[in-house]
């Protein structure tokens, strides 16, 4: 097992099958009595957070308790973070109180890279800037497989603010390991120069990949990307580039709507499309606790 | 050796009424099938079958590092009250059984809980034994005991490996 | 003023040659030379070089003396084979006035490891809405007559236009900082396929090559000198090259860093790879080796930028942006472009030609008879590792930690006194 998790990238094959596998026995705890297994006891899992993101946060933190493993909570809110203390100082400090994983959000791209440098436990990537959320990529492959039954052949398209998601990012590298066909949907500003590189096709038109697609994912689209000029108004992105009940019912029957949360309804989404059946959404919530817990059982478990 | 342990079971539990049958993957799994099916010829009673794996309780996480969960399955209606006899392949230090009752008493309370195994090789490191013994096989400690099942190795058979080393 | 006789140098790698250095002079030259009481240098092996002159050095002093000082960074040039180098304007205060530039000339003097020229800010503060006491600066002891707001680019194109044209009556030169600052805004590296993975905001090539389009028809425009600084693309070149055909005076740098780095490095997130220009891909790195050895790129400077540990040991996109190079540039200019300039090529392009760009008269001259003695001492076949620690720069951030490099600079001379001596600074 790799000893960091920080790009979606660091798994091959074999490593995600076996993260998603133990996730499914994970999720069978959620039917018991007693929630909580001893695997990480005595173990400590500090979690690292300089963005707010209550969501994230608190699916780590009930996926850390579950297994048992003490969890300390280090907020920028409140910290030394805004007197000002370096990533570097802060990382020593958890060093020195004997964290065995530190799960990290930060709004600077590589953060989690710099700080598994500086440190000897693991580094958990809980989303970095404009980077890779790998936990969040793992999280929705775990959704696809249980409602389609497979991942390898699905057609997924990813629709928004690509350059900005670091949600695409991790799916793309992910969905590619695992032989899904991932189309990055957007308008041409919104597409990084350079994602030609990428494993995945591009569109400029969403109601043109519809019909082939297994998987919609759509990314949330900031509506103050509007002032930078990458599009003209919410409005024009919304009738071009949203999801409405219209635009589902081309979808082949099958097809399920996913969103990484948190939704700007009307925006890239219609409610219709959000509370319909087709939607994951509240899903992939519940999924990213059992995903987290794998992934925290297999790296901190595997740590000799 | 599957027989014997099946004509036990019958006999102590006074034919095997309220009783399941939990395998600890992986080999315990397909004996615990074996089991129940000899158990359904000689009397004519299904016991149900279940598997419970103990991978996330195990002490030596630490020492062996994680590796791929096995199933756990329990048959419908659950331990709650019954009888669950935990069968396994080999029986050694014990940590394993110590594993496995601490799982099972995460999942509800039995009223009572026996141990099967087909090879006991001693060497135990916790107050721990088997109520039921296919073969006790004296071992050294540095020897390894492997049980080949055709469920999940293509033959049935048991060897003793090692010990110079 | 002590005597040296330097034994069996090649000049320039000709012929073993004997040079005699008497009050500041090359007093003589020849081979079997020897004079009573002087002190001997054996250069048995040794190419000596024109000292080289660097047209883009951040010595930080003064507001950084943290980072480095006049002194700390005078010590590095001279072990990196200087004799000149122009301390960049963006001090704190900003080298906007006379009263500053003096001071770090004054500092230079004292520190007498090599001429500090100090470069002027273009305009106050480097704010890029008003023009800097330009004249005072060029009347100045400093004698200014590079300026540059080097960090910011001059974007205002009405301000860029008459700045070209008021230094023209002192011979001045602006030195363009290329950066469309529109187009750069939250820029972190290079904008291309390794931007898009790492998730960083791209500086695009157009930004640079936009503003150097710009600045040359400027300087056609009003009959101006234009020097572009560290030209980092393959785009910049062809716009250079066209300027030149059409006989615009235009003069441009490229670092070592752009002729050695890509932007792979970025894949580290370790920010000493992080630097202003941005390290750019492979095939801009080719196009500048060429445009090096073709002569449309006219000169190396080092944009030599040393920062406090705490401004690199840190996230990438709160780091600041540089790396040293004047300990390095030499062995670096070596490694990629010695097969196709020679040692001829190499000391046109890191002492001849930075020093006439600069109007440093005592600088740039090869060893011969009469010549203030300025040079260098080069091993060619020496090889080192560059360990961070023992470079005499205050700070660390060097991209070639434990790198091994080809040629040693051995020994420098500033007016005919030794800075460098057995590969070790002398004060």
């Amino acid at each position: 097992m790799i000893r960091h998790l920080l790009s979606a990238g660091d798994l091959d094959a074999a490593t995600a099958t076996l993260v998603l596998d133990t996730a499914q026995e994970m999720a069978s705890l959620a039917d018991r009595e007693v929630k909580k297994l001893p695997t990480l006891r005595g173990r400590t899992v500090v979690n690292l957070f300089y963005e707010d993101s209550t969501r994230t946060r608190i699916s780590f933190e009930a996926a850390a308790k579950r297994l048992s493993a003490d969890v300390i909570n280090f907020s920028a809110k409140g910290s030394s973070v805004s007197k000002g203390e370096s990533l570097k100082d802060t990382a020593l400090t958890l060093q020195a109180m004997g964290a065995d994983a530190v799960v990290i959000r930060h709004s600077a791209s590589g953060a989690p890279h710099r700080l598994a440098n500086w440190i000897d436990g693991t580094v958990v990537n809980a989303g970095d800037g404009t980077h890779e959320h790998p936990t969040q990529a793992l999280l929705d492959a775990y959704t696809m497989r249980s409602r389609l039954g497979r991942l390898s052949g699905l057609n997924v398209a990813i629709v928004g603010d690509v350059l900005h998601s670091r949600v695409a990012r991790s799916n793309v590298l992910l969905l590619h390991t695992l032989g899904a066909k991932v189309t990055l949907v957007a308008p041409p500003t919104l597409l990084p120069v350079g994602v030609d590189a990428w494993p995945a096709e591009t569109s400029y038109h969403l109601d043109s990949v519809l019909p082939d697609a297994d998987v919609v994912m759509m990314l949330r689209v900031q509506r103050e990307r509007m002032d930078q000029a990458y599009f003209p108004s919410a409005r024009e992105y919304s009738r071009r580039y949203g999801l409405d009940g219209a635009r589902m019912r081309r979808l082949p029957e099958h097809a399920i709507v996913m969103h990484p949360g948190p939704m700007n309804r009307g925006m890239e989404i219609t409610p219709e499309v959000a509370d319909s059946p087709r939607s994951t959404i509240v899903e992939q919530v519940a999924n990213g606790v059992s995903v987290r817990m794998a992934v925290l059982y297999l790296l901190l478990g595997g740590k000799v | 050796m599957v027989d014997r342990i099946a004509h036990q079971i019958l006999e102590k539990t006074s034919g095997a009424a309220d009783t399941i049958l939990l395998g600890v993957p992986t080999r315990g799994v397909p004996l615990a099938h074996r089991l129940a099916a000899r158990i359904h010829a000689f009397e004519g009673v299904a016991v149900p079958v279940g598997a419970l794996d103990v991978t996330l309780y195990r002490d030596d996480l630490r020492l062996r590092g994680a590796r791929a969960l096995g199933r756990t399955e329990l048959p419908p209606g659950g331990v709650d009250g019954r009888r669950v006899i935990l069968i396994d392949d080999v029986l050694f230090s014990g940590r394993t059984v110590r594993a496995a009752l601490d799982a099972l008493g995460d999942l509800g309370r039995p009223r009572s809980v026996q141990l099967a195994v087909l090879v006991d090789r001693g060497h135990r490191e916790l107050p721990i034994r088997a109520d039921y013994v296919g073969k006790n096989i004296p071992t050294a400690l540095a020897e390894k005991v492997r049980v080949s099942l055709t469920e999940t190795d293509g033959a049935d058979e048991v060897r003793l490996l090692g010990g110079a080393a | 003023m002590t005597t040296y006789l330097i034994k069996g140098a090649r000049i320039l790698g000709g012929e073993p040659t004997d040079l005699l250095i008497r009050d500041g002079v090359v007093a003589e030259m020849g081979s079997g030379l020897s004079a009573a009481g002087a002190r001997v240098v054996d250069a048995d092996g040794l190419v000596a070089l024109p000292g080289l002159v660097d047209l883009h050095t951040h010595l930080r002093e003064p507001g950084r003396e943290d980072a480095e000082t006049v002194e700390t960074g005078s010590r590095a040039a001279a072990l990196g084979g200087y004799t000149a180098v122009c301390a960049m304007a963006n001090t704190s205060p900003v080298a906007d006035t006379a009263g500053v530039v003096e001071q770090v000339w004054r500092l230079g003097r004292e520190a007498g490891l090599v001429d500090v020229q100090p470069i002027g800010a273009v305009t106050v503060g480097l704010n890029g809405e008003q023009l800097a006491e330009l004249g005072a600066m060029a009347d100045s002891a400093a004698r200014v007559r590079i300026f540059s707001d080097d960090g910011f680019c001059v974007a205002d194109p009405r301000l860029m236009r008459r700045a070209l044209e008021y230094v023209k009556a002192f011979d001045g030169v602006i030195a363009q900082h290329a950066e469309e600052p529109r187009l750069t805004v939250g820029a972190q590296m290079h904008e291309g396929e390794v931007a898009a993975r790492l998730g960083m905001t791209g500086w695009p090539a157009v930004a640079e090559e936009s503003i150097i389009a710009r600045d040359v028809l400027l300087a056609e425009h009003v009959g101006a000198r234009l020097h572009v600084c560290h030209v980092s693309t393959a785009g910049s070149v062809g716009i250079l090259r066209w300027a030149k055909e059409r006989g615009i005076r235009v003069t441009a740098e490229v670092t070592p860093h752009h002729l050695l780095l890509t932007d792979e490095r970025a894949t580290s997130y370790d920010p000493v790879y992080k630097v202003n220009p941005p390290l750019r891909t492979a095939a801009d790195v080719a196009a500048l080796r060429a445009a090096l050895v073709e002569g449309v790129v006219d000169i190396v400077a080092t944009d030599h930028a040393p920062h406090a540990v705490e401004d690199k040991e840190c996230e990438w996109a709160y780091a600041r942006p540089g790396m040293l190079g004047l300990e390095t540039a030499l062995s670096i200019v070596i490694d990629t472009a010695l097969d196709q300039l020679g040692w001829d090529g190499i000391a046109q392009r890191m002492s001849r030609t930075p020093a006439r760009i600069a109007g440093l008269t005592e600088h740039g001259l090869d060893p011969a008879v009469g010549v203030p003695a300025n040079f260098t001492l080069v091993d060619p076949a020496a090889r080192w590792t560059v360990e961070p620690a023992d470079l005499a720069s205050r700070s660390r951030n060097t991209p070639y930690a434990e790198t091994t490099l080809p040629a040693r600079v051995v020994a420098t001379f500033l007016r005919g006194e030794p800075t460098v001596l057995d590969g070790k600074a002398t004060k």
